[in-house]
This record gives structure tokens, sequence and C-alpha cells, in this order.
């Protein structure tokens, strides 16, 4: 069913809740529609079929118990949802007596009123609807294939296929930029855990603290400043799969904790009491030598090996150079149609310079310079000319010229040449849009 | 010409306008600049709920409307409901000029973490983009990838993109 097959009828007296809870439902897809009064709904009520009710207990002439009341003998299927001001919760109650499906306190809050309607309608009937959910879904798992007929590539696709019919932890191991999260994706998709999401968190990134409190969340109160209940990574993973990045980089005492989390499938949040449990497939990634850390006693060896079940490894793109012409062409489909530009090949010289290059930054520097070869190409072909690592650049830095003279035009020029695309010039210069943002503000770089 | 004009709604540090200004075009395809008014908040505070109302503001910035093409954002630093609900990450007019997003409750430091200015921009961005996708006619979207999908969380606005999906961005094309 879609939502706006489900119709929901909102009666109260207040014009102000009418309206802008009309608003709300429709904006989520529902059909709705409005009463301000018992006896305007029960007109309604005979003119068409409405599948949900939210009633405001307290109306002048008909209250909202003796319409739920007449409601009923109409329609005995019909959720009815009561609302009330903080004070009436005792009629609240006498509602829910009565075969009222639940009810609200106002203001109440956006989360429980979508779930508590969500939950309505898929008990009114949802079957039909998930079918057609899981095959959009299923559309869209062909988005992410891994390209590369290597045999070091050939060896990652059979054990992405092999360990996606499983449940166990996978380790990936590569050099950053080779795919690391592309397989961990694949993996994901392939899996029974498809339909639930996959949560990915750069463990690298964050201090201790913050990370603890990323992958457990915390309870209200948990500590000074935490106003709100949040909820973690492990949580928002249940059903679904956990991609953890750069795992070697967290400390020893978050080591102890996912340990447990691993073995005993429950977590608390920070703060927190309650046992809730989680059940998620973890995917882990580093690119350190592991077996190091654990010798020197950085990584903790039961952790380790509990990790290290299923290894995959990528190798780093110049040991697997076959790959380099069909991942080239295929970035260079992939940004030809973004760009709208019609650019069918690549130059022999052009390849020739690509195959021989060692991509320190592996796919993800290959992807990058066929991205920024096709913004600045004009003809129908990439030449050689246009590859970021064969322009040798001149150090044209004179005495007076500063590091920051030189980022400012460095950063100019990026925009220049790719027309103000923030997300594309950022990529080019490796930076995260926002620090790009900040670097235009201080330089005080002006659009043209 | 159709264009976006950001109206800081009282007081919003200028950074986040001009970030949404510079970063909205990409995606919804329209030139956007932040406008030199300023939405007043007065007469729209709610001194037993300690919160604004989020749909006074929305009418004040209808006042601003310009051309028949031009969709007005409102941006705004105080916390915003509209009545039954305990607040609202923004509120956006259907298939109409207006919409106004707080960025109160999406700052780490409401949560009680530190601030993480990088993850503000990022969550502006994507409430901005989901609000102004209702003006062009867009409901909420069942994929948690899609901009589209109602968050309820921040945790909800983290895990989807700032970006639409296939079929959302089928529908905004024919509105664009
Ligand atoms: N075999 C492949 N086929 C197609 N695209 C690929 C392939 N390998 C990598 N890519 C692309 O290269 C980019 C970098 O890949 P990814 O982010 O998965 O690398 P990573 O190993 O996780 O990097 P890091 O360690 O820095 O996080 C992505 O855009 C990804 O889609
Ligand atoms: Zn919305
Ligand atoms: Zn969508």
């Amino acid at each position: 069913m879609n939502n706006e097959n489900v119709r929901i009828l909102v009666v109260d007296d207040e014009p102000i809740v009418l309206k802008s809870l009309s608003e709300w439902f429709r904006d989520d897809g529902y059909a709705v529609g409005s009463a301000s009064t018992g006896k305007e709904a029960l007109a309604k009520l005979t003119e068409e079929d409405w599948d949900i009710f939210l009633l405001d207990v307290k109306m002048p002439g008909m209250s909202g118990l003796e319409l739920q009341k007449k409601i009923k003998e109409v329609n005995p299927d019909a959720v009815i949802i009561i609302m009330t001001a903080f004070a009436s919760v005792e009629s609240a109650v006498e509602a829910l007596k009565q075969g009222a499906y639940d009810y609200l306190t106002k203001p109440f809050d956006p989360e429980h009123v979508g779930h508590l309607i969500r939950n309505a309608v898929e008990r009114k009937n949802l079957a039909a609807e998930n079918v057609r959910l899981k095959k959009s879904l299923d559309e869209s798992i062909l988005a992410h294939d891994i390209i590369g007929g290597s045999g070091g590539m050939r060896e990652v696709v059979e054990a992405v296929e092999t360990v996606s019919k499983t449940d166990t932890s996978v380790l990936i191991r590569g050099e950053s930029g080779t795919g690391k999260e592309l397989v961990a994706k694949a993996i994901h998709a392939n899996s029974r855990r498809r339909y639930m999401p996959m949560i990915i968190l750069n463990c690298g990134a964050l201090p201790e603290g913050i990370l603890e409190s990323e992958l457990f969340g915390h309870e209200k109160g948990a500590f000074t400043g935490a106003q709100y209940r949040r909820k973690g990574k492990f949580e928002m993973a249940d059903g679904g799969s956990l991609f953890l990045d750069e795992i070697g980089d967290i400390s020893q005492k978050t080591q102890v904790n996912l340990l447990r989390v691993l073995e005993e499938k429950k977590i608390r949040r920070i703060g927190g009491e309650r046992e809730i449990a989680v059940d998620f497939r973890l995917i882990a990634a580093t690119n350190k030598n592991l077996e190091g850390s654990v010798e020197s006693g950085l990584f903790r060896s039961d952790l380790y090996y509990r990790l290290n079940v299923f290894t995959i490894r990528i190798p780093p793109l110049r040991e697997r150079r076959d790959d380099i012409p069909s991942l080239a062409e295929h970035f260079l489909r992939k940004y030809s149609q973004t760009t709208n530009k019609h650019i069918e090949s690549i130059a022999p010289e052009a390849l020739e310079r690509m195959m021989n290059y060692p991509w320190p930054g592996n796919v993800r520097e290959l992807e990058n310079a066929i991205e920024r070869a096709v913004v600045v190409c004009k003809s129908n072909a990439i030449q050689v000319g246009h590859l970021p690592m064969s322009t040798v650049e001149t150090p044209r830095v004179s005495a007076e010229k500063t590091l920051d003279a030189v980022e400012r035009e460095h950063i100019r020029s990026t925009l220049a040449e790719t027309d103000w695309n923030i997300s594309q010039a950022a990529r080019f210069l490796n930076i995260d849009r926002v620090t790009l943002y900040r670097k235009i503000k201080k330089y005080n770089i002006k659009n043209p | 010409m159709a264009e976006i004009l950001i109206f800081p709604v009282g007081g919003v540090d200028d950074s986040i306008t001009e970030f949404l200004a510079l970063s909205l075009p990409e995606t919804l395809k329209l030139p956007c600049k932040v406008s030199d008014s300023t939405i007043s908040l007065e007469g729209a505070y709610d001194i037993v709920r300690e919160q604004y109302y989020s749909t006074k503001l929305l009418e004040r910035l209808l006042l601003h409307r310009a051309g028949a093409d031009t969709k007005l954002l409102g941006v705004a630093s105080v916390d915003l409901f509209i009545p039954p609900l305990s607040f609202v990450f923004g509120e956006a007019q259907f298939n109409n000029p207006a919409a106004i997003i707080s960025i109160h409750r999406l700052h780490q430091r409401f949560y009680g973490l530190p601030e993480d200015a990088s993850l503000l921009y990022h969550r502006c961005e994507k409430e901005a983009i989901h609000e102004l996708g209702h003006c062009f006619g867009l409901i909420h979207c069942r994929d948690f990838r899609c901009v589209m999908y109602l968050s309820y969380s921040v945790e909800d606005i983290d895990l989807k993109s700032n970006g639409f999906c296939e079929k959302c961005h089928a529908v905004l094309r024919k509105k664009l």
C-alpha cells in the first residue's frame, strides 16, 4: 500500500492544529482530511472511507470519546488515535479501554507520531508495499559493480560472493583508495541483510570518547550537556551491516568494548542501564600492518583473531596494471555522462602514461585523474596533456610568493576549471567541501 | 529567472548561509544567493514552549516573494515548532515558494557532543535541500539514503545523502 492510499482524518477544534497536522501528513504522502467538530467528522465518515483517525479529546459539542464510539459503530476496523493535552491523560486511558489504538499528548514528539502512524499503516496491510520497496532497492544494488579482470581482482570478487552468503565478520585489507569501502558495500548489497542499512564509521578520524559515544550512543544526561538520548551506530546497524574503517586506529579501551559487543551481541548506551540486543554483520577495514600492532601490543590479539575470520586483500593498483584500461574506460563513461560531454576514447599515449604511472593513491587517484581530464578535455579523446600527473608543475614560486598566495591561486584556478562546481573542485584538491568553502572565504575568492 | 534566495531568520552565523548559497546550486541546479534583508523573530516566540512558531515565520518570509520562480529559504538558529509537535527541523510549503530550517538541533553541542562544524554544515545542507524539495512538490521518500527521507533525528539526517534518489530526481526534473 502506498502512503497516498492511506487516508487520515484529523479532528480538532483548533484550526492551527488541523492545518499543521494536515500539511505534515501530506508531506509524508498520506491523503488527509480535516474536521473541526464531531458533527463535521461524522458527515465526512459517511461520504468517504478513512483508515486512521486522530481525534482531539476535548472539543465543544461532541467529545472525542463520544465520536470514537460513533466511528467504531460505522467502521469497527478504524484505527483511532486520541490527542490530549497534558492534563487529561485520564480520558485517554478511557479511550484506550474503549478500543483506541493509542494516544498522543500534545505537544507530541514528531518521531513518536511518525512511528505510530507507520505502525498503524503496517498493521493494516503492507505486504504489497514491501515487495515494491525491495524491488526498488534491488535495482540500486546493481550500482556497486566492481571493475577488474586481473587475477587479483577476480579473487576479490570471488571472496565477496562467498562471504556474502554467510554472516561472519570480514576484514578488508588494502592501501588507501584500493576500493575497501566499495567491497564492503558489495558484501552488504549481496547479503541477506541488504534491505537494512549499512552504517559506515571511520574510526581513524575520531578521538576515543567521541568514538565510544558514536558507537554506543548515550542516554539523556549521561554526561554534561547530553540533553537528549542518542542512538549509536551499533543500534543503527541493527539488522544490517556495520562498516568500521581504519579499525587499526582504535584505542585499547575501545578494542575491549568492541570485542565484548561482538561476543555478547548486546550493548548498553553510555549512561544507560538497559541492555539492548543488536544484530549486525561487522565489516572492518585497515591499511595498517595489524600483525605488527599485535606484536608490539598496540592491538589486542583476541580482537585480531575475532576480526580476522575472513580476510579479503585488495592488491594495490600498481600490482594489477591490467585493470587500468577497464577502470579508466569505466570512469570515462561515468564522468562523460555526468558532465554531458561526448568523449569517446583515451588516446594511446595517454593510456600508456597511465599504465606506467605508479598510482600511489590507487583507484581513487585514477578516478580523480579521469574526472579532471574529462572536465578539461575539449575534444572527443583524452590526451596526455589532460592528465594531472603529466603536468610537471613548474615551480614559479618567486621569493616573495607566500604559501598562502600559492594556495589561493591553486584554488582559484581549480574553481575556474570546474566552473565553480564545489564537489568536483573539492575532490580535485583532495579536501572536504566545507574546508574548500572556508578557504574560499579566507582568501576572498569570488565567483566571477 | 528561477533562483533561490536565502534569508537569515533572526541572528544566524553568516558562514552557514554563505555555505548554502555556494552548495545548493549544485544539487538544485538553480542560482542561489543570500538576501540582504533579515526576517524578524518578533511575535513568533512562545513563552511556555520557549520555541518559535515556524509557520508564522514562514508567512513573514512569503512577504519577500519576488518573481514567480523564486524560492525563499529561511535559516534560523532558534528552535522551531509547529503547534502539535514538540519541534521541527524545518517546515515548507508544498508546491509553494517558501521553506524554513532551524539549525538549533543540528549542532552536535545540542546532544552533548563536541561541536563539529563540518558535520553541522552538511546537516544544514541536507535539511535545506529537503525543505526546498517540498517547495518543488516532492513528498517524503522511503529510501533512507534519499534526501527526501523524513528524518526524525540527526542520526537519520547523517544517514541520508545530500542528493535525490532516482525516483525523486525524476519528479524534480519535471519541475526545474
Ligand atoms: N574495482 C573498482 N571498480 C570501480 N570503482 C572502484 C574500484 N575500486 C575502487 N573504485 C572507486 O575508487 C574510489 C575509492 O574507493 P574506496 O573509497 O572504496 O577506497 P578505500 O580503500 O575505502 O579508501 P580509504 O582507505 O582511503 O578509505 C571510489 O570512488 C570507488 O568507487
Ligand atoms: Zn519533509
Ligand atoms: Zn527519494
